[in-house]
């Protein structure tokens, strides 16, 4: 952050969360860690075709707002969705099962890793054209308003979304309306492979643009998942009283590449090296430490994980192909594909 | 009863669907407090009050994303994209968000949303106010597309589109506004994917839809009278789903097949029909398949050439003259 921008951004980070919080949090970004890397494994290893998109590095922003929602929220979420959908409670065996397009999988394998949906849990899908959720997002706001439920609506995209008119549109919809809705920009730098400063009119993608919508300018430090929980509570409860939308552009960083295999050659290294050092696992690890938990605490949530993850790799792979009966299913509502008698 | 224009038709509709439910509500550009630059759904507003009647920004993305995201919440909403030329704009919404979801997410999500619009030429508007855009919609699996050629079928059909729980794409002809016709009171709800037989002869299968089924009728009229022909004409009032029964009934029963199609030729929805037919009735066929359609070109404005563009009562005619023999 510069220094304008320090001067302007909403100050987070004050009050830290309770220990119980902090732990879950912790958890939280050890499984979506441990989960991402392999996922990476698997794709090396010939078990997922297609494509990935993993969100190494960028786990604060996920555990931070699946410990603040509530549990009828809802979620969308772009190509980049692993994270939010395991975050949101989702087990991982359906997910990695989905990714190698197994029965088993979260949609029997009729969506693959771009699409990751999970209604059940308010995972309202994942979506793979640039800013399409946004508008749709907004949508889900608008019946929560109508139907005064309480709900509120959260949709995560990158950087490079910003520049696509669907943003642009949603946010002045959903400001007019004053929407229960908050968009979270997760700002890695980079879309695909070009530098998002490259390409983008103002320096700040999303937070530079709030006030063209009324909204507050709010940067947040994405890769402390404190900060992120403090954020993700304010905007959440705003919206939950009818205090309308919020924008947050979250400052973080990919570890890997774009996707599948990218070795992200096109970022200096010196920049990769800066921001591994503000990787915000290990980070939180040591100040969790430092806040006088137990180094065994900690690696017994390293330790579980571990083998949860494992087991669900097992899991997965122990599921059958789809099956070619599922083809002609669930185009419409009566289950069939039908368009002529 | 009352008689109704097709104009007068919508808004009747639209307020029995909201009446009716609760959870239906309208949106889109100037069709609240303005009632629609159509004026197709004048009073909605008061009395369905500005919570269920909405004016948008010109955003027919959020337009459409906002309608998908209500109902896959609990909602039944219905948007209206001014001119159907405009989903060229939005399209992504509909073919790639709408029309996927239910699929990709194996039949986690429902869409029971109406998109209605105008569409059609016949008006002088020229090219980017006149497309006929039902043949792009057909070809993306996972849209209903439903076009009512009279008031009392716009009722009908616009009630089944808002009641189905699939994405439906609603297909006003604004060169039908001004048709009028009787409406029972009441509830009127018709079932998507019956096509009507408008009128039963003997000679060939005429299968339209939209605002060429008046015209079709004209020329059947015509031809009965000045040259002894016997059409039997369909409205098929929905492409998806798509009646083939009844037309392949009647191609049988008369061994010939027009279709009258304002939508460009290439890839129009009469290649489908006529595909299907060739495949399905062959040998039942006393001659070729023949399509009338506007031809591969934009709309043209002045009322010259678009009169000799979209076909007309006089081709229909003549073309059919010549293709009977
Ligand atoms: C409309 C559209 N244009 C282009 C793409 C190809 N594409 C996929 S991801 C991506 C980059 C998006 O960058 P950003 O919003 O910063 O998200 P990130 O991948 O960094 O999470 C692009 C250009 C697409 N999927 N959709
Ligand atoms: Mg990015």
């Amino acid at each position: 952050m510069t220094e304008d921008n320090t001067a302007t951004a909403t100050v987070v980070g004050e009050g830290a969360p309770q220990l119980t919080t902090r732990l879950s949090l912790f958890r939280r970004m050890t499984e979506l860690r441990v989960f991402e890397k392999r996922v990476y494994d698997i794709f090396l290893q010939g078990l997922v075709k297609g494509t990935t998109h993993l969100s190494l590095g960028q786990e604060a922003i996920a555990a931070g707002f699946g410990e603040a929602m509530r549990s009828d929220d809802w979620t969308f979420a772009t190509y980049r969705g692993h994270a939010h959908t395991v975050s949101r409670g989702v087990p991982f065996a359906p997910i990695m099962a989905e990714l190698m397009g197994r029965r088993g999988g979260l949609m029997a394998g009729k969506g693959g890793s771009m699409h990751l949906t999970s209604v059940e849990h308010g995972m309202m899908g994942s979506y793979a054209i640039v800013g399409a959720h946004i508008p749709i997002a907004t949508g889900a706001a608008f019946s929560a308003k109508y139907r005064k439920s309480g709900q509120v609506s959260v949709c995560f995209f990158g950087d490079g979304t910003t520049n696509i008119g669907a943003f642009h549109e949603a946010l002045n919809f959903a400001a007019v309306w004053k929407l229960p809705i908050v968009f979270v920009c997760e700002n890695n730098l980079y879309m695909e492979y070009t530098a998002i400063s490259a390409v983008t009119a103002v320096e700040h993608p999303a937070a530079d643009r709030a006030g063209a919508y009324g909204l507050e300018r709010i940067i947040v430090d994405g890769n402390d998942a404190d900060a992120m929980y403090e954020i993700a509570n304010k905007t959440l409860d705003r919206a939950r009283v009818g205090g309308g939308p919020s924008l947050i552009e979250a400052l973080t960083y990919r570890h890997a590449g774009h996707s599948r295999a990218d070795p992200g050659k096109y970022r200096p290294d010196e920049e990769v090296a800066a921001w591994i050092a503000k990787d915000p696992i290990p980070n939180y690890r040591k100040r969790l430490l430092d806040a006088g938990v137990d180094e065994s605490v900690l690696d017994r949530i390293e330790k579980e994980v571990a083998e949860s993850v494992d087991i669900a790799t097992e899991l997965a792979k122990a599921s059958p192909p789809p099956g070619e009966d599922l083809i002609l299913k669930d185009l419409w509502s009566d289950g069939s594909s039908t368009w002529r008698n | 009863m009352a008689e109704l224009s097709l104009r007068e038709a919508v808004a009747r509709a639209i307020a029995q669907e909201m009446r009716r439910d609760p959870n239906v509500v309208f949106l889109g550009e100037d069709v609240a407090a303005a009632g629609g630059v159509f004026k197709t759904t004048t009073g909605l507003l008061e009395e369905f009050g500005p919570e269920r009647v909405i004016d948008t920004p010109i955003s027919e993305q959020a337009i459409l994303g906002t309608i998908m995201g209500a109902a896959m919440t609990g909602l039944r909403p219905i948007a209206e994209i001014m001119y159907s030329d405009f989903f060229a704009v939005c399209w992504d919404l509909v073919v790639n968000q709408m029309a996927k979801t239910r699929y990709m997410t194996n039949g986690q999500v429902s869409l029971p949303l109406v998109m209605k619009t105008g569409n059609g030429g016949g008006l002088r508007f020229g090219a980017q106010h006149s497309q006929s855009i039902e043949n792009w919609a057909m070809a993306v699996p996972g849209i209903k597309v439903v076009m009512p050629s009279t008031p009392v079928d716009l009722v009908g059909l616009f009630a089944a589109s808002v009641r189905d729980d699939d994405p439906v794409l609603f297909l006003e002809q604004k060169a039908l506004y001004t048709v009028k016709g009787d409406v029972p009171d009441g509830d009127v709800c018709f079932e998507l994917g019956k096509a009507v037989v408008r009128r039963m002869g003997a000679d060939a299968a005429v299968v339209t839809i939209g605002t060429m089924v008046p015209r079709a009728l004209e020329a059947a009229e015509i031809l009965a009278k000045e040259h002894g022909i016997d059409l039997t004409v369909i409205d098929l009032r929905s492409l998806i789903p798509l009646d083939t029964a009844c037309i392949l009934e009647h191609v049988v029963r008369t061994g010939r097949l027009f279709t009258v199609e304002e939508n460009p030729r290439v890839v129009g929805w009469g290649a489908e029909v006529t595909s299907i037919v060739a495949d399905e009735c062959f040998f039942d066929l006393d001659a070729p398949l023949v399509r009338i359609t506007t031809p591969y070109i934009p709309l043209p404005s002045a009322g010259e050439l678009e009169d000799k563009t979209i076909p007309s009562v006089e081709l229909i005619v003549e073309t059919i003259l010549k293709r009977m023999v």
